[in-house]
């Protein structure tokens, strides 16, 4: 007992210590920076949500920039009719779809790089990156059209599955890189094959690789606005498209645009603060080995 | 793999054959091989190649670099631990998770010369009025700045996981050789998280060099009535699904695909020197 005391009593100082940091200028300039810091980049998104709660007649008005009396209609214009939740099951639909499908071809892809040395097919990956979006889009749009499948939740689902899979077989393999060997081998000297090897030991240990690739992967079919674009019909609409033809009509309804912009934005938004672990690590995954 | 390659080498394959074709109109309508004209007519197109493909070099490189400047000064206000950290890192992870058509949508609303609140903030202080996105002049520069506004928590984020996983011995030696802070900065921590810094510039130079959203949702088609947003996405967007001119529409991917290529290839080969 004695023992644990006298351990603790050092890590309690220290914290006593980073609670009352010394008020240097240094800190307090830190501080300063670090609040304007938030508001700039909060700023905005909090001006989005206000302004989703105004009438059209108080987002003209400046006065009332702050004060002013929350309403609900926007949301109850967007979400009451023009069948918004069509598009938001659209964007669900297609997003869960494509992710869970590149996951499945993406992971053991990732492994098999990983594992038979196949690295300079990871060149090939980032190659998928560097292709502008639009030069992958014209010549699939060509196939498609032709083959009368534009508007289709499957061309949607493939168009997506084009930058997912690379994206998440990139994140996999750093992960699989970062497992050790040994376990895998331990694994095929008790008796394992290597796909068994695969499913029993390292599929179960690489869950937070997974939980990032799919995250992002999810995010980024969520967000996704050109390929669907061009390749949504009216029933397919997701909702990036779906906001944006909002205003292709004379007259902008500003309240009920943030309305749908809050809806379209709150998923990502939730998800990233509870989940910002896996998509820090995602984003540094390949920035922290060179 | 072979998927892969096959999504890849396709579409690749496919707009190098129809940049050398006279491909529009209809998907279904025949085209024929032209050879070279269409990059003849493209190269010496002043109006709206050009233009674009130096709008979108000013975009990429204003925006990463700022980017990069703001993002090193908030990685470094965030390299030591402190209360509220964790809030300070999920509020920078927002904006650029957030849907960029929404984040397009947002500043439209912000900066709309009348009734934004971009230009009321500015009146507090006695600024005058500013036309933002609405006039030619300045929609460019705008949306560079909101590029910025969107980008730099990520490259912040990069750069910090850089920062972090550094030891601290180089800096409290050069500390105890009485170096100041800004040169322990410039000759030991910067040199030290290059690579890092490299890995964020490539990333994002990609990235910006592609952005369609933003721009598109902003200033709509051909980037605006006078083309002043209109990078090489946009035109190629435009002459593909508004013109159907299939054809021009792929030599530009493939004159801008190369672009890409060149600035990764410099990028790199500097990475490889900094090894050295």
């Amino acid at each position: 007992m004695s023992a644990t005391n006298t351990t603790e009593k050092p890590v309690l100082l220290r914290q006593q210590k980073r609670k009352h940091p010394k008020r240097t200028p240094y800190t307090i300039f830190r501080a300063i920076m670090l609040v304007m810091i938030v508001v700039i980049f909060i700023g905005p998104l909090l001006w989005m949500l206000l302004s989703s709660f105004k009438t059209n007649v108080d987002i003209q008005n400046t006065s009332k920039a702050f004060i002013f009396d929350p309403i609900l209609e926007n949301y109850r214009a967007v979400l009451g009719d023009g069948g918004y939740f069509q598009f938001v099951f659209n964007s669900l639909w297609i997003g869960v779809s494509s992710t869970v499908i590149s996951l499945i071809i993406g992971v053991p892809a990732a492994f098999a790089m990983s594992r038979f040395s196949m690295h300079k097919s990871a060149l090939v990956v980032l190659m998928a990156r560097i292709i502008p979006g639009i030069s992958l889009l014209v010549p699939w749009f060509y196939v498609f059209a032709n083959l009368g499948w534009v508007g289709s939740y499957g061309v949607m689902i493939l168009s997506h599955m084009f930058i997912l899979i690379p994206v998440s077989t990139y994140l996999m393999m750093s992960f699989f890189d970062s497992l050790p060997r040994e376990l895998e081998e331990a694994s095929l000297v008790d008796g394992l094959t290597h796909i068994g090897a695969f499913f029993r030991i390292l599929l179960p240990l690489s869950v937070p690789g997974i939980a990032t690739a799919g995250i992002l992967s999810f995010i980024f079919s969520w967000n996704n606005f050109m390929f669907a674009l061009v390749l949504t019909g009216a029933d397919t609409k997701t909702l990036p498209v779906a906001v944006f033809n909002f205003v292709s009509y004379a007259s902008i309804d500003w309240g009920a645009i943030m309305a749908a912009t809050v809806v379209m934005t709150l998923p990502i938004i939730v998800i990233s603060l509870f989940l910002q672990k896996y998509i820090v690590s995602g984003l540094t995954a390949g920035a922290t080995k060179g | 793999m072979i998927f892969v390659a096959l999504l890849l080498v396709f579409p690749l394959g496919w707009t190098l054959y129809l940049s050398f074709t006279n491909a529009q109109g209809s998907v279904r309508s025949p085209f024929d091989f032209i050879g070279f004209e269409n990059y003849i007519s493209v190269l010496s197109d002043t109006e709206r190649f050009w233009p674009a493909a130096a709008r979108t070099g000013i975009f990429t490189f204003g925006a990463v670099a700022l980017e990069l400047i703001a993002g090193m000064g908030i990685a470094l206000l965030l390299r030591r631990s402190f209360r509220g950290q964790k809030w300070v890192r999920v509020s920078m992870l927002l904006p650029f998770v957030a849907t960029p058509v929404a984040v397009a949508m947002m500043w439209r609303l912000i900066l709309e010369p009348n009734i934004g609140f971009a230009n009321q903030l500015l009146s507090w202080f006695g600024i005058p009025a500013q036309p933002w996105l609405s006039s030619p002049d300045t929609s460019l520069l705008t949306l560079l700045l909101v590029d910025v506004w969107e980008f730099t928590p990520m490259v912040a984020i990069i750069l910090l996981a850089g920062l972090t996983s550094l030891s601290e011995e180089p800096d409290e030696a050069a500390r105890i050789d009485g170096a100041s802070a800004w040169q322990r900065f410039w000759y030991v921590t910067l040199p030290l998280v290059r690579p890092v810094v490299i890995v964020a510039v490539v990333l994002r130079a990609i990235d910006a060099l592609k952005t369609f959203d933003l721009l598109y949702v902003t200033k709509g088609q051909g980037g605006g009535s006078f083309h002043e947003a209109e990078t090489l996405n946009v035109y190629v967007y435009g002459l593909s699904f508004q013109y159907n001119n299939f054809g021009v529409a792929s030599a530009v991917l493939i004159l801008f695909f190369l672009m890409i290529l060149a600035v990764m290839w410099l990028l790199t080969s500097r990475k490889k020197e900094s090894a050295a």
